[in-house]
């Protein structure tokens, strides 16, 4: 009974949210990077250092946005190089993506050794706080599931909008779809397949640096090295999820999340009548499944991991 | 005279040592249709590929309406009125023919596309040039020549007064190619003028109302279609004479594949429905059709890819149940498969890889699990000298054949241990006329020493000049044969829209 019970109850759907943020934020960075045709296994590692440099910025004084800000410009610098080797130099896309995650995840461990020294309780910051809005608070359940979300989240909800539009009812993300489908037809129509991809790569990356920061801005307010988890990896797997549709990220990326919630309350629930570890599997054997369902119907970006190049079929 | 309104002067390009186009002059004038005729090779692509900017010319210079064009950039030559439809489509499946119309032709960082502007542009333009299409489809849904109208719309749609295509019929059935051309000579009577590459003679001299020839990067000739003729541009095409063989009478032996009521289920195109055909040793069997009508199936399932599902089917004696192409293969059956790129060879392995590749297992190319590349290379060396392919010993990569040469690497292959059966699909689909003449005496020296050869073809040319017997594919099922020498194009025609009584086939199977 208990089991159902989490259900209905707010904690529950305020931790989902709250663990669906940086999965949202990420899941539209992959999103954006494959729809123009590339994909970005350096999430992982660009994630781990959005999260260091955020909370580094704010720890040395600056502010809150001005944490996320920098996050994003430094998951911009780690798209460039993404972008650069693969994009006009037409390499292995995921072999750079993977050299990227761990190029980055190291680079962020040495950048808070020498910041930090070692301590037994890693410094904190003051993190974002939650964020009153005064009608939506009135309301029953929802008011409550929302009064303890901050600006970041509603930032991520407002995105998966955003991204829909620009994706499929402007000129340039037409432009991007038909890059990330077929870069010749793009360029016979005279878009430049090698700017665009780099933009996108660029842009993708930033929100993921986004979502990384998330982790210890909002979620927690310090940072350890291994606090990504295999976040970027569920993205990723998101993307195909939701069939490259940003609506069905956020689906997707809240599903993942309940989840998780659930599975969390529901150890606490059982005290150990069951082992736990079945409890931390449980969302990623979900995800499998979810995926194995949804990916059969998944119409991948056809030029997706191949490099263009001019005048080469 | 009528205005000039393209004008490309002293084009010259290389691509390291190969010249590809040398000091090339063109001039194309309003509402003309211009043939630019030449062999795979000759340079019609590069040119057209540097008029659109997809190359940068090493010298000379282009004008269009007076004004020149600004080199190696697509979005110029779009907005100078040129627009150009790739032989290989440039579009995007996964998009409808509405997007893929309207990528790129709006300002990128308007907030919204425009989409119902557009979507009566362009069934506005569609009405006027008579190219049906709906604009929400999926591009990836439509048929081949439905998808070539919307690579002509797309360029419409950006206004172009200048139409480039590129090998425009290479994918089209015969009707298709028809109706493409009276759409051509439309839009020319509308006041466009046009480019079309070809090397195909028939269809340059029935549509073009100017004929330049390329060869070897030059332009070489210039002419009117009717001051001139077939054999004067194909001579002039290739630089020197050629006739394509012609058939002699055969005396056929015993059947070596025979199909009574077989059916076939082909999930990836036409099925097969209770087909009859037989071939015997030393004669041609002649399967003509349109596109799409079962020809892959029946290719499949003559060579061991497919099995019946109902019927008999009986190759070299053994009745067929299973699919088995191994086994085929031993027995001595060649195949030419009709998608030579995908099926017939891997372009990344080496020409000896290929050479060997469905026989590797045999003692002859391994010893207790180890190829032997000492008699593989000796083997494709082999083919190589007596098959005339050019471009590569056996240690080069197959990808940079040409697709003639490719052709007679595969067919090589087929026929160099003098095979019982040959099965060869399209076997001459997209090559120049050199390699088609080289391709058909092949063909016909195989009949000769005794094979049994069922030759699948969309060219009723072909099949007409190599066939003893000839049988139509419509929906799936095969007509009664007639006799090759009764074959002509319009009894050929009738038999392929499935009117086979009108035709006059026989009612009986020859056997």
């Amino acid at each position: 009974m208990d089991a159902l019970w989490i259900l209905a109850s707010t904690g529950l759907w305020d931790a989902v949210l709250r663990i669906a943020t940086p999965l949202i934020f990420g899941t539209l960075g992959a999103l954006l990077c494959e729809r123009a045709g590339v994909l970005n296994l350096g999430i992982e590692g660009i994630m781990t250092f959005g999260a260091m440099i955020g909370w580094l910025t704010v720890f040395s004084g600056g502010g809150l946005w001005t944490g996320l800000l920098v996050a994003a410009l430094c998951g911009a610098l780690f798209g460039l190089l993404h972008a650069g080797l693969t994009v006009p130099l037409g390499l292995s896309q995921h072999v750079t993506g993977l050299g990227i995650t761990l190029f980055a995840s190291a680079l962020s461990y040495y950048i808070f050794r020498l910041v930090v020294p070692l301590e037994a309780s890693p410094p904190t910051i003051a993190a974002f706080r939650p964020i009153e809005i005064p009608l939506v608070a009135e309301i029953p359940f929802l008011g409550e599931v929302l009064a303890s979300q901050t600006a970041p989240t509603y930032l991520a909800l407002a995105l998966v909008a955003v991204m829909g539009w620009v994706l499929f009812r402007t000129p340039l993300g037409l432009a991007i779809r038909m890059t990330g489908e077929n870069p010749h037809a793009a360029e016979a129509q005279g878009v430049n397949p090698l700017i665009l991809r780099t933009a996108c790569v660029m842009a993708g990356s930033a929100l993921m640096g986004v979502g990384g920061a998330f982790l210890t801005m909002s979620a927690f307010n310090s940072f350890f090295p291994t606090m990504v988890q295999g976040r970027g990896w569920i993205c990723i797997a998101l993307v195909v999820f939701a069939s490259w549709r940003p609506g069905w990220a956020l689906f997707g990326a809240v599903l993942f999340a309940a989840f998780d919630a659930y599975q969390l309350r529901l150890q606490s629930a059982l005290e150990n009548a069951v082992p736990y570890q079945l409890f931390l599997m449980a969302p990623y054997l979900a995800a499998i499944g979810a995926l194995a369902l949804m990916a059969r119907k998944a119409r991948v970006p056809q030029a997706l991991m191949r490099p263009y190049r001019r005048g080469e079929r | 005279m009528t205005e000039t309104v393209l004008r490309l002067s002293g084009i010259s390009k290389r691509f390291g040592p190969v010249i590809a186009n040398e000091a090339i002059s063109l001039e194309l004038r309003r509402g003309e249709l211009l043939a630019l005729l030449g062999e795979n090779g000759a340079g019609k692509t590069t040119l057209m590929s540097i008029l659109f900017g997809h190359y940068t010319a090493d010298e000379g210079e282009i004008e269009v309406a007076g004004r020149p064009l600004p080199p190696g950039r697509p979005r110029a030559a779009i907005d100078a009125g040129i627009g150009m439809v790739h032989q290989h489509f440039s579009l995007a499946d996964n998009l409808t023919v509405l997007e893929n119309v309207m990528t790129g032709t709006e300002p990128p960082w308007r907030l919204r596309a425009n989409r119902s502007a557009a979507r009566r542009k362009l069934l506005a333009i569609a009405e006027r040039f008579g190219l049906r299409v709906d604009p929400g489809r999926r591009v990836g849904d439509l048929s081949v020549g439905e998808q070539q109208r919307v690579e002509i719309l797309k360029a419409l749609y950006n206004d172009a007064r200048v139409l480039i295509l590129d090998e425009p019929t290479a994918v089209l059935t015969e009707q298709e190619a028809e109706r493409l051309y009276a759409t051509l000579r439309m839009m020319a009577r509308e006041g466009l003028s046009l480019i079309f590459i070809s090397h195909k003679l028939r269809e340059v001299m029935a549509a073009a109302d100017r004929i330049v020839v390329l060869r070897g990067g030059r332009s070489v000739a210039e002419r009117l279609p009717a001051d001139t003729s077939r054999s004067e541009l194909a001579e002039l095409m290739v630089g020197r004479r050629i006739a394509r063989p012609v058939r002699e009478a055969a005396s056929p032996g015993a059947p070596v594949i025979a199909a009574h009521g077989v059916s076939v289920r082909h999930r990836e195109g036409t099925d097969l429905e209770g087909i009859d055909f037989t071939v015997r040793a030393g004669e041609t069997l002649g399967i003509v059709g349109v596109a799409g009508n079962g020809q892959t199936a029946l290719a499949r399932l003559a060579s061991g890819l497919l099995a019946p599902e109902a019927g008999t089917l009986t190759i070299l004696g053994r009745r067929v149940r299973q699919p088995d192409v191994a086994a085929l293969v031993r027995a001595g059956v060649g195949r030419i498969p009709e998608d030579r790129n995908r099926e017939g060879v891997i372009g990344e392995l080496a020409l000896w890889e290929n050479a060997v590749l469905e026989r590797i297992e045999t003692e002859r190319f391994s010893r207790r699990g180890i190829v032997d590349r000492g008699a593989a290379r000796r083997f494709t060396q082999e083919i190589i000298d007596r098959f005339d392919v050019r471009g590569g010993g056996p240690d080069h990569r197959t990808s940079l054949l040409s697709g003639g040469n490719m052709q007679k690497l595969i067919l090589g292959r087929s026929l160099i241990d003098g095979p019982s059966l040959l099965i060869a699909a399209q076997p001459t689909r997209g090559l120049d006329e050199g390699a088609i003449a080289a391709i058909h005496t092949r063909l016909l020296a195989a009949r000769a020493e005794g094979a049994a050869v069922l030759l699948i073809s969309e060219d009723l040319d072909e099949v007409i000049a190599l066939a003893d017997r000839v049988q139509a594919i419509a929906g799936g099922r095969l007509s009664p044969s007639i006799d090759g020498a009764a074959a002509d194009a319009r009894r050929l025609g009738l038999m392929m829209a499935g009117d086979w009584s009108a035709a006059g086939a026989a009612v009986a199977d020859a056997d």
